[in-house]
């Protein structure tokens, strides 16, 4: 059947901020899937609270609503736009949620919204786990002994028949969130309690472990007509009990036969032709290594992170051809369109090996538990391709950007055996350097597979790889020796450390015997019909396949995996530079190696090539392109840092020269630059001892702001309030970077202020200044930025504009500046400067219709401001008010201290806007999951030097109503203030205490200030991970509490007169249990 | 040691020999199965051809004795990215590097396989030689000018003898032109008592077996090499329900007066869809033929195309449009390859039940 006419405006739903198990992966499904309904003639309206994405752009959607993702906005919107039909199954799981409570609550049936690609009962059927254990029995099909639990009681009462470990699996989760592996009953009640309270309908399931088998997951797709495909099938190397989202993974599979793989094959397609789902879905099995016997774990009736994955592995886009699904086409009526000839209905078949491995952000928590388990962990990936999968691997280690440059953890030498055998034994994100280390050392096969479970076929090629190693050490210099070295991935580095030769040796004598990479296609089909994709990875073969038109062309360097510190958003800026180069004529070629993206798209370049952002990677490509420039502003730090071994290769940078870009981030240049334009800093120095530490200290006086220079995100930043803690922060950051100085600086309490700025080295335009709410010292990343600023006066705009456009002229800067500044007792300071894209840049353009990174790329091409019709100064500022606010993944995280400080820790954003500030704080809060009770309880623990100011919050939480509840010392401070306080036990004094009164759920909102003291141990600590597990807001910023107070205050005053705040005395109450 | 391919065209390719030492012509073709190396090392259909796989990793699982779809290897050569040294699963015996080397069979690695591939595509497939004699590339161009591709695959590969695999069901007689087991194993676990008769055996020895019904296999080669079978089968139409997969699909339509021709490159890989023309439901299917029935000469015959592939409109399946029979050029009983034709026996063997319908039509 074609498309179904009937349907003229369809309602699609994003998937919201970037948190741990819902990435960038959504914004590339969402964005094909716009962009699909669109070409088919149908109005599209799109839905989501996330700034940074591409498929927010206006031109993705007709309409873009960038508002909070509750049933009540969407429900606004249906009702605003009437849509005949909503397509929630691009949105990832909180696209599923939502529509189930729409359809739940009647108001699809009412309003005449059909709901797309799967029915309410599919979603259902495969999200409750006994609707689904009970569909898998009609089918036949094996599920583990299992039970659906409601209380802790049930699940212990079960463990007990079945045995332990068992598996805890909150329902509709994200990323498995709450769920875990008990061996005890300790773990088990512990665990179980997490997860009913994470669960949003309280449910875990609590299922037979089938820990060491094989996991493997298909991604199927089907159609009205019945037709149903595998579009890829993957294997995990962990096996299971590791999170599919924190595993290692190659496709196809590896390891099985065809018997088992069309075994499991019919299994997944039987699936979902029962749940009747017409779109893509993702069936995750489990496979005994020694028998025919298999299971089925899960299955997400939508596309996944898997899918995105999936589409990138295989070429084919599968949210392209479900959204097209969706609207009635059947499979075979969609061409495939990597060959432009055949249709959609057929199984890709792949001529080379993916792999993929999760990019864990365990270099910004280094307190986080690094364990992995079922609750993922990884914020992001990275996937490689190659023809043999020791080189896919090797790459793919080499894209994650952890300064590994093969299978070799440099420290891991240092282990005993036993701890070495102990760490294998329990997956966490450096075990497949543990591995490499293990062979290194001689050690066997069977032993290790013995421990870690995994299968002998990838220990064996991890063997092979450190045969090789070996061979390099040790054998005579041969042709044949280095050509089997690169082919099985090895880094010309790698090889050099090896063989005892330097790197520079390996180049050339590469380069004098012509062994160099050759680029091949992803073509869908293993070269069996003629493709033209542009879609291209590099391998050590014999043909090479690029095409080039004979036009120039420029590099871009995409941003790599998804990590704290560098989100979607450089991805976003990355995907506009592209489309600003094709526009200008002229060829955009892309590096990257995420496949969460939109950039890898390979509809979006003229040509993609999936590899690492690693000099020798780049470079190669560089050497076959032979571009006029590389353009390095958009792909964050990642791209910088490469920018600097291409200069030295002779490269051209287009843009803002990187003399220029050092000059900014090296501390002694960037002085000597202000002082030239008399721009004031807060005063400090760099220093790479500790006695010159001190001495700087010394004349600064505490507190300060020490990092080291080059830093992503803030990385090892901290406030620092003494001496001792100064010692403690210079013995660790030198042994972080070595080869670059620590910064110092006087820590100025203010009003942080951050400005993007468009630069052609003359004209300076300022699209926007935004002021964070939290003051100077939270990262700005973890800020709520406020745009238009709401305190500034138009003089102190003035002078930041002034201030702007002399630093981007100093810097000669040709595109993209983002400067911080602090307001300091009424003086301006710049605090950093960052001539590239920025964190902000998809949400200025968003709010104030700049499109700021493409009017940068032309400027870097050759055009200027003038020539494009912009003539510099600060853009006007609309009458709305949009603010954006962090996102954080804490629940995920066990160990992490929430507390807001220097170091960035959100892993996404959202967008609140509206016509004045409240209501924007109010929409932000809100999309950003903070919920805000128009009355209930607070708890408030506050340190000392907060007390004052707080006095004032406690007094307007007060007049709203809320009820106050405090330990001791804030609560006699209140008291004194005559607020009424209920006094609870600090921990010390014993339960009931104040952890009870969280885990009791009878707290609507935690504020903690007890910033001191990061270990688990201490109070503050436990109060804050106690608030977040238990999904309670965990507040930790005095300006973030104020933000919320003033919100609350002006949406509910008029629902509601204040009374008179009553003077009651103090109680002490005893808390029952 | 190094092993050395030769295309007629001249490409030469030099690897790794793996497996058994010496030299053989074949044609050489691809397959773009990423599993199922086994049943292809061992399917009858492959007999004098060199087969290439595009999924580089081959070997990974081993050779078992279970997924054996012939009694040996009947290829002229394997050709492989890179075969695993090491298999690893628990129903693996062998390494193929040891598999081929007992059935004397060559292998090559560490070739460009995607090269060669898209040269198959491009230029259609060709004759090659595969070697691991250590001589200049003109002596072998020499030899492989000089060899003449097979003609005689079916005689070589089909069973010598009548073999019985008793059941209680309805009797098959089933026409062994290079036959994969899979089809047996089909028909046996449907409860057929099948017959598996050598490809030359005439009607009448076919009819003095009583069959219910008669199963026309898959087989390598051209149909027309032959036309003793063509006969056999015109002359079995009408008194049998008859089934015809592959060669025995093409032999179907040549008996009843269609033609077939040999296709540039031809299909094998087991991700093929086919469009059942009836139902607008398309399979993906396993498919391993470099000969098709033409579609433009099924006019003025008794046929009905039933079944087209996807990808290039070829014919895929038949029907007599008189008698109970009909064909497919693919491969339902999978192995390798997806489980989703195996309908196409339960249709068959429901003919079987339905025979007297049939044979007074």
């Amino acid at each position: 059947m074609p498309k179904d006419t009937t349907l003229k405006k369809i309602l699609v739903i994003g998937s919201g901020p970037i948190v741990i198990g819902q990435a960038a992966e959504f914004d590339y499904a969402g964005t094909q899937a716009c962009q699909s309904l669109r070409e088919e003639g149908i109005e599209v309206i799109l839905i989501n609270s996330n700034p940074a994405t591409i498929m927010t752009d206006t031109d993705i959607a007709d309409k873009v609503y960038i508002e909070p993702m509750t049933p009540e906005f969407v429900t606004q919107i249906i009702r605003k736009e009437r849509p005949d039909g909503l397509l929630p199954t691009l949105g990832g799981q909180t696209g599923l949620n939502l529509a189930v409570k729409l359809a739940e609550s009647g108001v699809l049936e009412r309003e005449g919204v059909r709901l797309l690609g799967t029915e309410l009962h599919a979603i259902t059927c495969a999200e409750d786990r006994d609707l689904f254990r009970n569909l898998m029995r009609e089918l036949n099909e094996p599920v583990p002994d299992s039970d659906i639990v409601h209380t802790v009681e049930e699940a212990v009462t079960f463990a007990e028949g079945i045995g332990y470990p068992v598996i805890v699996r909150p329902a509709y989760t994200l990323g498995g969130s709450g769920g875990g592996i008990a061996h005890t009953e300790e773990e088990l009640r512990e665990t179980v309690e997490n997860g009913i309270r994470n669960s949003p309908i309280g449910q875990c399931l609590v299922e037979q472990s089938i820990a060491g088998f094989k996991e493997v997951e298909y991604e199927v797709m089907r159609d009205a007509a019945d037709n149903a495909i595998v579009v890829c099938n993957m294997e995990n190397f962990d096996p299971v009990g590791v999170h599919t989202g924190d595993s290692i993974v190659f496709a196809p599979t590896q390891t099985l036969s065809d018997r088992e793989h069309q075994m499991l094959r019919s299994a997944s397609l039987k699936i979902i032709r029962a749940l009747d789902i017409r779109g893509g879905c993702n069936v995750q099995l489990a496979l005994d290594p020694h028998s025919f016997q298999y299971y089925v774990i899960e299955v997400n009736p939508r596309v996944s992170r898997s899918s995105a994955l999936a589409s990138k592995a295989t070429g084919y886009p599968i949210a392209r051809i479900a959204a097209k699904i969706a609207i009635g086409y059947h499979l075979d009526e969609i061409i495939n369109p990597v060959t432009g000839e055949t249709t959609a209905c057929f199984e890709p078949s792949l001529d080379y090996v993916v792999s993929k491995i999760p990019r864990w952000p365990f270099d910004k928590f280094i307190d986080a538990n690094r364990k992995l388990g079922t609750q993922m962990k990884a914020t992001g990936e990275v996937m490689s391709i190659g023809r043999t999968l020791e080189e896919s691997l090797l790459k793919a280690i080499r894209s994650l950007e952890i300064d590994l440059d093969h299978i070799q953890l440099p420290e891991a030498n240092q282990l005993d055996r036993e701890s070495l055998m102990r760490r294998l034994a329990t997956p966490d994100d450096e075990r497949l350097y543990l591995l490499g280390e293990w062979f290194r050392r001689g050690e066997s096969l069977e032993e290790v597979h013995q421990i870690t479970r995994i299968d002998r076929f990838y220990l064996g090629k991890i063997e092979k790889i450190v045969a090789l190693e070996k061979e390099l050490a040790e054998e005579e210099w041969s042709f044949d020796l280095l050509s089997r070295a690169k082919r099985l991935g090895f880094t010309d580095r790698s090889i050099a450390r090896f063989s005892k030769k330097s790197e520079e040796d390996i180049r050339l004598y590469r380069q004098e015997k012509g062994l160099r990479p050759v680029y091949k296609v992803v073509d869908t089909c293993a070269a069996e019909f003629e493709a033209a994709t542009p879609y291209y990875y590099s391998t050590y073969e014999w043909e090479d396949e690029v095409v080039k038109s004979g036009k120039d062309t420029v590099v871009v360097l995409g941003s790599g995996p998804i990590r704290i510190g560098q989100g979607v958003e450089f991805d976003y800026a990355t995907v506009h530079a592209i489309q600003a180069i094709r526009d200008a004529g002229l060829e955009a070629v892309i590096i990257n190696n995420n496949p969460e993206t939109v950039s890898t798209d390979f509809n979006i370049s003229d040509r993609l090539y999936f590899d690492p952002l690693y000099i020798e990677d780049v470079l190669h490509i560089i050497e076959k392109e032979q571009p006029v420039g590389v353009i390095v502003q958009f792909g964050g730090q990642t791209a910088l840092n490469l920018a600097r071994d291409l200069r030295d290769a002779g490269i051209p940078i287009l843009g803002t020269s990187l003399d220029e870009i050092d000059r900014a981030e090296d501390r002694e240049k960037f002085e000597r630059l202000l002082g030239e334009v008399g721009i004031p800093q807060p005063p400090g120095k760099g220093v790479t001892s500790i006695d010159e530490a001190l001495e700087v200290v010394r004349k600064l006086g505490f507190p300060v702001l020490v990092r080291p220079s080059y830093v992503i995100g803030g990385r090892a930043m901290e406030i620092v309030y003494s001496e001792k803690e100064l010692l403690n922060y210079m013995a660790a950051a030198v042994k972080v970077n070595p080869n670059h100085p620590v910064l110092i600086d006087r820590y100025l309490q203010g009003k942080e202020i951050e400005v993007d700025a468009i630069s052609d080295g003359d004209r300076v335009m300022v699209p926007g200044i935004m002021e964070h709410i939290e003051r100077a010292g939270v990262h700005s990343g973890d800020s709520i930025a406020v745009y238009p600023p709401r305190s500034l006066t138009s003089q102190q705009k003035e002078r930041l504009v002034e201030m702007t456009t002399q630093l981007a002229r100093a810097l000669k800067t040709k595109g993209l500046i983002n400067i911080q500044f602090v307001l300091h007792e009424d003086e301006i300071y710049v605090l950093e400067v960052n001539p590239r894209a920025s964190r902000t840049v998809p949400f200025l353009s968003k709010v104030t219709g700049v499109p700021m990174a493409r009017v940068a790329t032309r400027i870097i091409l050759g055009e200027n401001l003038l020539s494009q019709g912009y003539t510099g100064g600060l853009w006007p500022e609309g009458d709305d008010v949009a603010v954006k606010v962090p996102v954080f993944s804490f629940a995920k995280l066990r160990r992490v201290d929430v507390t807001l400080g220097p170091e960035m820790k959100s892993t996404g954003e959202v967008m609140g806007r509206d016509r004045d500030y409240a209501r924007a704080v109010y929409k932000g809060l809100l999309a950003g999951g903070v919920s805000l009770p128009r009355f209930g309880t607070i708890i408030a623990t506050i340190s000392d030097k907060d007390k004052e100011e707080a006095m004032l919050l406690m007094h307007r939480f007060h007049q709203l109503g809320y009820q106050i509840v405090a330990t001791s010392g804030t609560a006699e401070m209140l008291t004194a203030e005559g607020l009424p306080v209920t006094q609870v036990n600090k921990l010390k004094d014993g339960s009931p205490h104040i952890l009870d009164w969280i885990r009791e759920g009878k707290a609507d909102l935690v504020v903690n200030t007890w910033t001191r003291g990061k270990t688990p141990e201490r109070d503050g600590f436990r109060i804050r991970r106690e608030a977040v597990e238990h999904g309670i807001a965990c507040l930790t910023s005095l300006d973030t509490v104020e933000a919320l107070l003033t919100t609350l205050a002006s949406i509910y005053l008029t629902a509601e007169a204040i009374g008179q705040p009553k003077e009651a005395p103090v109680q002490k109450v005893e808390v029952t249990v | 040691m190094r092993a050395k391919l030769l295309l007629e065209d001249g490409t030469t390719f030099e690897g790794d020999s793996y497996g058994a030492e010496g030299e053989q012509v074949g044609e050489v073709v691809f397959n773009t199965g990423m599993t199922g190396y086994q049943e292809v090392l061992t399917d009858p259909s492959y007999c004098g051809q060199i087969v290439t796989m595009t999924y580089p990793l081959i070997g990974n699982y081993g050779l078992n004795r279970h997924d054996l779809e012939s009694r040996s290897p009947f290829v002229h050569g394997f050709i492989t990215r890179e075969e695993a040294q090491v298999p690893s699963h628990w129903r693996s015996e062998q390494s193929i590097s040891h598999w081929l080397k007992e059935y004397g069979i060559l292998g090559i690695s560490g070739i460009d396989t995607r090269m060669l591939t898209k040269k198959l595509r491009i230029h259609g497939t060709m004759k090659g030689l595969l070697s691991t004699a250590n001589e200049p590339w003109e002596a072998l161009a020499e030899r492989l000018g000089a060899a003449e591709l097979m003609h005689d695959q079916v005689a070589r590969v089909s069973t010598k003898n009548i073999h019985v695999s008793p059941n209680y069901g309805p009797r098959v007689v089933l026409m062994d032109f290079g036959a994969k087991y899979g089809q047996q194993r089909e028909l046996t676990k449907r409860g057929c008592d099948v017959v598996v008769v050598p490809w030359n055996t005439s009607a009448e020895e076919v009819h003095r077996l009583r069959p219910d019904g008669v199963f026309l296999s898959n087989g390598p080669g051209d149909p027309k090499d032959i036309p003793t079978a063509i006969q056999t089968v015109e002359r079995l139409l009408g008194h049998y329900p008859l089934f015809g997969i592959c060669l025995g699909h093409q032999l179907f339509a040549l008996a009843c007066g269609a033609d077939t021709e040999k296709m540039k490159f031809g299909h094998r890989g087991s991700n093929q869809p086919v469009k059942e023309l009836a139902t607008g439901r398309t399979a993906i299917t396993s498919q391993n033929h470099g000969y098709t029935v033409r579609i433009d000469s099924l006019t003025n015959t008794p046929l009905e195309l039933t079944h087209v592939a996807l990808n290039d409109g070829t014919c895929e399946g038949l029907a007599h449009k008189e008698y109970a029979a009909f064909s497919v050029q693919y491969h339902p009983e999978a192995a390798p390859g997806p489980h989703d034709s195996s309908y196409l026996f339960d249709q068959f063997v429901e003919m079987l039940t339905k025979k007297e319908d049939a044979v007074h039509a």
